[in-house]
């Protein structure tokens, strides 16, 4: 018999989905294929009260997002009552609902930081991508607000095969701006982002040039602008850490309410997820068997069970087991060790001819059943 | 080697607090946190924007009887540390 486990350590951050609506449709949202309708979203008193019980768990990073954060009205008395709580926080937004009246009193509410996305640097390509006509021109906007306003910014660019050969304009951009901080974060293939693989994947070579540009810019701008980098790991040998291992550092709670240990945890069919209509945050992270599955290692079979990695990735990522092998419980397949591997080199394989139309993001779309994209059987 | 006249401030949207949870203090900036160990907070705890580097130290050498280029030297490869982090401006 093993002793019972310690309570885990508080988590550090809470990623607080206000929304699912967007006026954007991109096709790699990291929101899920079925998405939240406004009927259904929590309202102000319960978020008030999801952060402070996120402040008193230890949290000590919130960050709003969406959807669209900005589509919620309540958005700057949810900042203020973050601040209030000593919460370091976030806003992940697509600025194009951002106007000085809003900026000025979300500054004025104690927000901390603004990560502003851009789908590319060239208008009509970005807007392809954000399917929102006339959003460039607002982003820009929003970009010179934030900066006035005195703000941390960070510019986020998700990059892969339509847009990967801009990341040295990527970054200049950044800079023209006066950002602090560029994230260059490669899709991720879960929910919309599988959807569109085969339109979105990098070759090996676009993958290698732009990590060696990021390399190069961290150099050049090192001391002035942070440059953060998330790669694609369909060309690695070892997974990702996905979250810093299941239930160890984050939470995620959707529009509605209900908490994941990460944002994708829904495709993990079959998982009753704890909603905070029903229980409250600590509750939910010490307890809850949702929190429980894979949280440590001793939910591992092989190859991760004896790894010397185990408590470095932590089996790297479940929804991606799940998908690609059809075990959550299988070593994520982006491991060369994992006997599932292969399916990585397929994927490669795939994307390698012409690139398919994008299913994009909708409210209501059927990405069951696309057109032309293909999705795992 | 940075001149002893610069003075170090928290870079823009970076917070120095205290946590009561974990009873540390912790240093938070855009997506992503530190936690300093004890030599770290007691140099933190001077970074001000108002102090110069040469302040910091002397201030550092006087309270913990050290020799001033000792401490002058884990000074500045503290603050550089964090400043190519991006959440120090020198």
């Amino acid at each position: 018999m093993t002793p019972p486990a310690p309570p885990p350590a508080p988590p550090l951050g809470l990623l607080a989905e206000l929304t699912h609506r967007c006026p954007l449709q991109c096709p790699y949202c990291s929101n899920p294929l079925q998405l939240e309708g406004a009927s259904t979203e929590l309202d102000t008193s319960a978020w008030r009260r999801v952060i402070d019980e996120a402040a008193e768990l230890g949290v000590l990073q919130i960050h709003f997002s969406g959807g669209e954060p900005t589509a919620r009205r309540d958005l700057v008395e949810l900042v203020r009552h973050a601040a209030g709580r000593q919460l370091y926080s976030n806003l992940i937004t697509s600025g194009v609902l951002l106007d000085a009246r809003l900026m000025a009193a979300l500054a004025e509410a104690g927000l901390d930081h603004v990560q502003l996305s851009f789908q590319d640097v060239e208008t009509a390509g970005a807007e392809r991508i954000g399917g929102l006509p006339g959003a460039q021109a607002k982003k820009l906007a929003a970009a010179a607000l934030i900066r006035e306003s005195g703000l941390a910014l960070t510019l986020n660019f998700v990059v892969h095969r339509q847009n990967a050969e801009h990341l040295p304009a990527m970054i200049a951009l950044g800079e023209e701006l006066g950002a602090q901080r560029i994230e260059i974060a490669h899709v991720q293939y879960y929910g919309w982002g599988l959807v569109n693989r085969a339109a979105l994947l990098p070759s090996r070579a676009q993958l290698e040039s732009t990590t060696a540009e990021v390399e190069a810019a961290r150099k050049r701008f090192s001391g002035r602008m942070v440059i953060d980098y998330v790669v694609p790991d369909y060309y690695a040998e070892r997974p990702k850490a996905c979250m810093g291992g299941w239930g160890r550092r984050f939470m995620n709670i959707t529009p509605s309410g209900k908490v994941l240990p990460c944002h994708a945890a829904e495709t993990l069919a079959g998982v009753e997820f704890p909603s905070v209509r029903t229980a409250s945050l600590a509750e939910i992270w010490r307890a809850a068997p949702a929190f429980e599955l894979f949280r440590g290692t001793g939910w591992m079979a092989e190859p991760c069970r004896s790894c010397e990695r185990r408590e470095i990735d932590w089996g790297g990522c479940r929804c991606q087991a799940l998908a690609l092998t059809g075990d959550a419980a299988n070593a994520d397949p982006a491991c060369a060790l994992s006997p599932h591997h292969s399916v990585m080199l397929a994927a490669i394989e795939e994307a390698s001819g012409g690139a398919p139309d994008f299913v994009y993001r909708r409210i209501g779309a059927d990405p069951k059943a696309p057109r032309r994209a293909s999705v795992e059987a | 080697m940075t001149e002893e006249s610069v003075v170090p401030a928290l870079a823009r949207g970076v917070k120095f607090r205290f946590d009561e949870v974990r009873q540390k203090w912790v240093l938070l900036a855009p997506e992503r946190m530190f936690v300093p160990d004890d030599p770290a907070v007691e140099i933190l705890k001077l970074v001000d924007g108002a102090r110069s580097l040469a302040k910091i130290i002397d201030d550092l050498a006087q309270r913990f009887a050290a020799p001033r280029d000792v401490i002058a030297r884990d000074v500045a490869a503290m603050l550089a540390d964090l400043a190519a982090k991006g959440a120090i401006r020198l």
